[in-house]
């Protein structure tokens, strides 16, 4: 289970980026958290994000319509 | 006697004095160290120079993104970008000379002919449309953006030039941005990765 959950659904770019990045800045190093997505685009953006910031996307998955993300910090 | 007192007073005035160096070097090594961090962290620089409801967003998106992944942001706020930085926002969007603007209509989405869009009237209902589309598609308005840059330490920078140009007051802006010409974005700018011009 993810250290805490970030509900973003219907919220569109740039902002499950952006309260993803809030969320992680509050997280000890080693935590994971959980984002719950229902913009398309932030499949692409969230590999994008972990990628820049080194941060770790542990999964990325898709149930439906909702897009779930877990990234541990690790930045 | 007497000379005792002075001397632990002139020791521990002089231990304050130390206490207060420390205190002094450490601001200094703490400051400097954050500079350097900010020095290997990439940056990117924006101008600003629409304010219309449509076209405040491209820059204010890339610069919560890019502060968001860990990038030094300047915005340069100049000309028509210049009242995005008042403290009430006001913001309109027209699809006069704008063929590229579809709106819905009647379950189709319909460019406005430039005839129809000079009508009085048209500006003010294209906006409130298009407010209603960003609140329906999760989109955050500009004044979140803007928190959101500030609180992400973006830095803004209010153009001097059009502050005296446009007679705008500074006690009339948001409180953060600083004011600055050409060459104080040139500074930034020529140390950036990213320069873009919006």
């Amino acid at each position: 289970m993810a250290d805490q959950t970030l509900d973003a659904q219907g919220l569109n770019c740039p902002l499950p980026i952006l309260k993803a990045k809030k969320a992680l800045k509050d997280m000890a190093t080693g935590q994971t958290l959980q984002i719950l997505a229902t913009d398309p685009g932030a499949t692409a953006d969230f590999q994008a994000f972990c990628r820049t910031t080194g941060n770790e996307l542990l999964e990325s998955k898709q149930d439906g319509k909702v897009y779930s993300f877990l990234i541990k910090r690790t930045a | 006697m007497l000379d005792i007192t002075n001397k632990t007073i002139f020791i521990y005035s002089n231990k304050d004095k130390i206490d207060r160096t420390i205190a002094h070097w450490e601001t200094f090594r703490m400051a400097s160290a954050s500079d350097d961090h900010t020095t290997n962290a990439k940056r990117m620089s924006i101008i600003v120079t629409k304010g219309s409801l449509d076209w405040a967003y491209p820059p204010f998106i890339l610069a919560t993104t890019a502060a968001a992944m860990g990038v030094d942001v300047t915005m340069f706020f100049t000309f028509y970008g210049l009242p995005l930085l008042l403290k009430k926002l006001d913001l309109q969007v027209t699809p006069l000379g704008n063929p590229a603007m579809k709106m819905p209509v009647m379950g189709m989405h319909m460019a406005m002919p430039n005839i129809v869009g000079m009508l009085p009237g048209v500006t003010a209902g294209a906006t409130v449309m298009m407010k209603n589309l960003i609140a329906k598609k999760g989109v955050a308005s500009i004044e979140d953006l803007r928190e959101a840059a500030i609180e992400s330490d973006v830095k803004m920078i209010a153009c001097q030039m059009t502050m005296d140009l446009f007679e705008y007051k500074l006690e009339d802006m948001i409180k953060g941005p600083t004011l600055g010409g050409a060459a104080t974005y040139m500074e930034g700018a020529l140390k950036s990765d990213i320069n873009l011009y919006i």
